[in-house]
Formats: C-alpha cells, sequence, structure tokens
C-alpha cells in the first residue's frame, strides 16, 4: 500500500452525518461526547493516516478522510445554557461517520 | 543571621528557599532522556541539533500569530488567503508553514469563536509558541466545550446575545487560529502598531482584541 493512498471521500460540506455510537478501546480522537450525535459536514479537511493505528506503531494507511461537522451545541447537551445557534466544530474521520 | 521571623527587630525576613534539587526524575523524562541519548549515539541526531531544535520552540510566541492578525485586518486578500489556505498565508508573511493544517476562524458581530483541545493539548505552536497551562488544565478542557459562555465571563469576556458562540475542539490533524475583530478606532494604524493588539489569549478566543 501507497503512502498517498487514501480511502474516497463519501461527504460534502452540508451534508448531514451522524456520529457512530460505538465504544472500542484503544487511541480514539472521536471525543465520548459527540458519539451518537447528528452534525452537518462544515469542510472536507482532506486525508490523514489514521490515528488509532498510529498509536500502535502501524501505518494507518490508506489515509482516512477528515471532517470538521458542525453540531448544534443543543443537540450535543441536554442542559446547554447558550443559544440554539450555539455551534461545536469537531475533526471527525470518516469511518466515524454514517449518513 | 537567623532564618526565623523577626518582625519586630525591624529585620526583613527571608522567604522560603527553593530547593536547589528542584528537579525530578519521571518516568518519562527518564524516557526522553534514554530516547534522546540513544539517538545521538546512533548518530541519528547531535546534541547541537536537540539544542537548536528546543532554542526555535521556545522562539515561537504569539507575536507570529499577532504578525497574521494584523496583516488580515490590513490586506483584504490576505485576508481570504488565510480563511482559505492557514499554512499558505503564513508562508506569504515568512512564517513557518507549521506541521500541521492550519484552520483560521474569524470573529465578526455575529459569531464568536474560542478554541479548546478536549483530548489533549494541541495548539497552533507555530504561531502562539507554547500553550499556556490553563488551555491544558481539565477544567478548561471540560468546561468551556459545553458552557462555553460561563467560562468566557470568568475571561472577562461576554459575548452579547445576538452573537452566537462557535467552540472548534482540535481534535485531530487542524490548528486554530481565531482572528478577532479589529478594534475600532485603530484607522490608519500600521500593521506593527495593530500587531500590538493581538493577545495569545484573543487568538484563542477567550477574549477580544485589546483596545487601542
Amino acid at each position: 500500500m501507497t503512502q498517498t493512498e487514501s480511502v474516497a471521500p463519501l461527504f460534502r460540506a452540508g451534508d448531514r452525518v451522524r456520529v457512530r455510537e460505538a465504544y472500542p478501546i484503544g487511541h480514539v480522537r472521536t471525543p465520548y461526547y459527540i458519539r451518537g450525535k447528528s452534525g452537518v459536514i462544515e469542510r472536507f479537511c482532506g486525508a490523514y493516516p489514521n490515528p488509532e493505528e498510529l498509536a500502535y506503531a502501524r501505518p494507518g494507511l490508506p489515509k482516512q478522510p477528515l471532517y470538521r461537522v458542525r453540531f448544534r451545541q443543543a443537540d450535543v447537551w441536554e442542559d446547554y445554557r447558550g443559544k440554539d445557534e450555539d455551534t461545536v466544530d469537531i475533526e471527525i474521520y470518516q469511518h466515524w461517520l454514517q449518513p | 543571621m537567623s532564618e526565623h521571623h523577626h518582625h519586630d527587630e525591624g529585620v526583613p525576613h527571608r522567604h522560603p528557599l527553593r530547593p536547589d534539587q528542584d528537579d525530578t526524575l519521571t518516568y518519562w523524562r527518564a524516557m526522553e532522556i534514554a530516547v534522546r541519548e540513544l539517538l545521538i549515539e546512533k548518530q541519528i541526531t547531535n546534541a547541537d541539533e536537540v539544542r537548536s531544535e528546543v532554542e526555535a520552540m521556545d522562539d515561537r510566541t504569539p507575536a507570529c500569530g499577532g504578525q497574521v492578525v494584523a496583516r488580515a485586518w490590513t490586506d483584504p486578500e490576505f485576508r481570504k488567503l488565510l480563511l482559505e489556505d492557514g499554512n499558505a498565508a503564513c508562508e506569504a508573511v515568512g512564517l513557518e508553514r507549521g506541521l500541521y493544517k492550519l484552520v483560521a476562524v474569524e470573529n465578526t458581530d455575529k459569531a464568536h469563536n474560542v478554541v479548546v483541545c478536549t483530548l489533549c493539548s494541541c495548539y497552533p505552536r507555530s504561531l502562539l509558541g507554547l500553550p499556556p497551562d490553563w488551555y491544558k488544565s481539565r477544567n478548561y478542557r471540560s468546561r468551556v466545550i459545553n458552557n462555553p459562555r460561563e467560562v468566557l465571563r470568568e475571561f472577562g469576556t461576554v459575548i452579547d446575545d445576538d452573537v452566537v458562540v462557535r467552540v472548534h475542539d482540535s481534535t485531530a490533524d487542524m490548528r486554530y487560529l481565531v482572528v478577532p475583530k479589529r478594534p475600532a478606532g485603530t484607522d490608519g494604524w500600521s500593521e506593527t502598531q495593530l500587531a500590538g493588539l493581538v493577545t495569545r489569549d484573543a487568538m484563542i478566543g477567550v477574549t477580544f482584541a485589546r483596545q487601542p
């Protein structure tokens, strides 16, 4: 597998996505608080080696598409004390996202 | 002279001395030393390279970020480039590209941005230097994510009700720079003068640019 090989991106800016609700052990960069939540792709960030593999000295290839996903804070925290329009943007790898 | 307090005799008392041995050899420090010495022994690097990297790390200060923001305030073309491709913008002003992709987020009359890394302490080091201790604290990381308005208020930053707060959780391969709003009353200011108003905390988003 070459250094440049990447998984094809499945999503585009504006697409609605849901974060997988999964709790695998290991080095995962998808925060707990966002698992199972729905948001909108803010932008495609490029493809990067999978950190869940890199953490264990494996190459992390093929690269995983990475997105910035925007969530409404009110959808993330039940007791959110702010405006309805307040948001949190998080970088999430494609294998954590579903349509 | 005794080290005990003698206020009544008018002798200035000495504050407690810092111990001479103020270094603790923790597990990770021992690991760092072992790996570094091995790399040097195997001639993969040398002591001078390590030293100069540490020196370069200490040389990166928020002044780098301030330079970028001040340019964005005065040059619309550069502002556009910064928002589209942060790394290219850094290069354009003679700064290092940085190892990570730089995403610049701009504060406006309608939105205020603030940055956190809830997982660890990801920070735009090439532009701001080393992160402050509070940025790495569990308190900041766990609270700014779900109650940003209150945390900002603790920094003395009151966000109007008609302004949206956008938190950016730096979880992976992006690094974030907040472009604060240019303060009123700075028309005709030079880039250098403007850069003086751009503080580290304003570029993290916990406060506004300094008022002139």
